[in-house]
């Protein structure tokens, strides 16, 4: 390692303009890849990114390519995953299923993590009542099991993709605001944040400058978890015949089409499966990896033992 | 001591009250949100003037909107859900028909859930560090991250399919033929109870590690009491208030994730229930599931934050 080691200075709060930077502590990333699993994790992340991009063109086979002769044939040169019910070839529509998860992960969360910020921020900052309205709503959509949420807000709005993301977006909304306002409540406390409040500064600036950049942390620990469990709704949405709709092919869908055909094809419900349990364990190896160094008890812990 | 404790007691009965009222309001505005008229939606094909007319009235929505709110929590309160848009049947009724499925279900994932998780988390913990602690983390990670419908399948093909072992699915009650129940219920049960296990190892785990850390076990092992007395005694003695917690509250989460595991299974439990009231866009039950699931999910949480505090003084101040 050319790094040089770990520098013996009790943990000062990062200053407002930039993160923590490799001069005075080993960076974040190094430490994040330095750790083998959350490394592997971030290999089939990418494998599965680059899918969702390029799996159009990189699929040997049409995803709706009938081919009613060669039905139900295992694995073989021809059709690595072998061939469904109607003679189509699960590879090519396993890769090309990858976009639909990540669209459907990115969107959902991203829907969940600004309104989860904004709604956490400014209930942990100004606190008082907007903070227990807000706390009170939280715990309500909170009572409700994630995936039966989800299903009842479908029930209402009709089963499709569209749906399927604002219902999981929603869903994890109420717990980016928990995260955020935990953090905050945190940050708020801080001698900086008094000095800023005792020149004037204005709420906004305090937000911006000073507050969000010191919870990075934990909204990007949430972000990663956050996907997995967004991936994992949308193949269960979609597995119970609510989410993309056919002819689209995701990951789920071919789950539900492969439950009439286990004994006679396993390849059409392995396949498919293993894509999603891959993915969503990626996603979470990769938030625990997050967590270990960007949580600053953790991450003291992991630099000690690189010291030694 | 004990006024606190009653304070507590009502503080936190207080605040389930007013989540469940906002409970219900979410249930009740669900079937304003359906855009259109959520009758003529539910009728489609079958639909009738008269029909129209009919499920209107027995639904209440012919109503004012404000009218239609205050019977609907008065309704709820007292037990009265409405009845189905389909059958025709009270709602409460089919709900307390499904019931005894599901909580079946979900006591039996609990039992696997502990057993698996139980031993794994407090081994894990006392061997911090060591090649099976690696492994035993590793795995509850994979348990996580498995689609539990998935792996029912996987089970299917295996147990039922492969080595025909056990049925594929189906249900007998328990009072019934308590053997045939087991039968049906060990995958279904061993499905989510894997989910939740693997969860609770990982929790369990660091409880143990936080008991392990505290200086009354360094003294106990100081004083020369045997490692095995230690472990029995001190820590998993301390441990288990966090494990009664997170069993309770990964029982409440399960309630939500029968719902996959039901229908994969052909489990006639509530899960399935909102499922088929989803498909053929039965409101009123979809309702009355979802606040019968939610009202459980508080009352669960509710009983394991009394049960905490009446084990652990220090809750109460907070």
């Amino acid at each position: 390692m050319t790094q040089p080691p770990v520098a013996e200075k009790p943990d000062r709060p990062p200053s407002s303009e930039e993160a923590p930077v490799a001069s005075e502590r080993t960076s974040a990333w190094r430490l994040v890849l330095a750790n083998k699993v959350t490394l592997g994790g971030l290999v089939v992340l990418v494998v599965v990114v680059l899918a969702a991009i390029f799996g159009r063109w990189l699929a040997p086979y049409g995803i709706n390519d009938v081919d009613v002769t060669n039905a139900l044939a295992p694995p073989s040169a021809a059709h690595w995953f072998g061939t469904d019910e109607l003679g189509r070839d699960v590879f090519s529509r396993v890769l090309v299923s990858a976009r639909v998860s990540i669209l459907v992960g990115l969107v959902s969360v991203s829907f969940a993590l600004v309104a989860g910020v904004v709604v956490g921020l400014l209930a942990g900052f100004f606190g008082g009542k907007l903070d227990a309205i807000v706390m009170r709503c939280a715990d309500v959509l909170f009572a409700f099991p994630v995936l039966l949420l989800a299903l009842a807000i479908v029930a209402v709005l009709g089963p499709g993709l569209p749906t399927a993301m604002l219902a999981i977006g929603i869903v994890y909304t109420p717990i980016f605001a928990r995260v955020v306002r935990a953090s905050t409540l945190g940050v708020r406390e801080e001698p900086f944040v008094k000095a800023s409040v005792s020149i004037g500064a204005s709420s906004g600036l305090i937000l911006r400058r000073h507050i969000l950049p010191n919870i990075t942390g934990p909204i990007i620990v949430q972000t990663s978890l956050s996907l997995a469990f967004a991936i994992l709704s949308e193949a269960a949405l979609s597995f119970l015949g609510l989410g993309v709709q056919p002819p689209d092919p995701s990951w789920g869908r071919m789950l539900f089409d492969a439950r009439g055909f286990l004994g006679t094809a396993w390849w059409m419900s392995v396949f498919p499966g293993l894509a999603i349990f891959l993915t969503v364990l990626a996603f979470n190896l990769v938030g625990d990896g997050l967590r270990d160094v960007l949580d600053p008890r953790h991450r003291t812990a992991i630099e000690a033992r690189r010291v030694k | 001591m004990n006024r606190k404790l009653l304070s507590f007691v009502l503080r936190r009965l207080g605040h389930t009250a007013i989540v469940l009222v906002g409970v219900i309001i979410v249930v009740f505005t669900l079937v304003h949100l359906v855009p259109g008229d959520p009758v003529r939606v539910a009728l489609g094909t079958r639909y009738t003037p008269e029909a129209y007319a009919a499920l209107r009235e027995a639904s209440g929505l012919d109503r004012p909107l404000i009218v239609q709110f205050f019977s609907y929590i008065g309704n709820a309160l007292t037990g009265d859900l409405g009845v189905s848009f389909r059958s025709g049947n009270p709602v409460t009724l089919v709900l307390l028909e499904r019931l005894p499925a599901t909580l079946s279900l979900a006591a039996a994932g609990i039992i696997i859930a502990l057993l698996i998780s139980f031993p794994l988390g407090l081994y894990a913990a006392l061997h911090e560090g060591k090649a099976l602690d690696g492994v035993i983390r590793a795995v509850s990670q994979f348990g996580v991250s498995v689609p539990d419908f998935w792996m029912g399948l996987m089970l299917i093909t295996f147990f039922s399919v492969t080595l025909g072992w056990l049925p594929p699915s189906g249900y007998v009650p328990l009072t019934e033929d308590p053997l045939g129940w087991a039968s049906h219920v060990l995958m279904p049960a061993f499905t989510v109870g894997v989910v939740a296990g693997s969860i609770m190892t990982r929790y369990i785990r660091s409880a143990v590690l936080d008991v392990v850390g505290s200086s009354y076990i360094r003294t106990a092992k100081s004083k020369g009491i045997k490692h095995r007395t230690v472990v029995m005694r001190h820590i998993v003695r301390n441990a288990l208030v966090p494990v009664v917690t997170i069993g309770g509250i990964q029982m409440a989460t399960m309630l939500g994730g029968l719902i996959v595991v039901e229908v994969v299974f052909a489990w006639p439990g509530l899960g399935r229930l909102v499922y088929d009231a989803v498909l053929s866009r039965d409101y009123a039950v979809i309702q009355g599931a979802v606040l019968l699931i939610a009202g459980m999910f508080l009352l669960i949480n509710l009983l394991v934050d009394l049960l905490y505090a009446v084990v652990d003084p220090r809750i109460r101040v907070s």
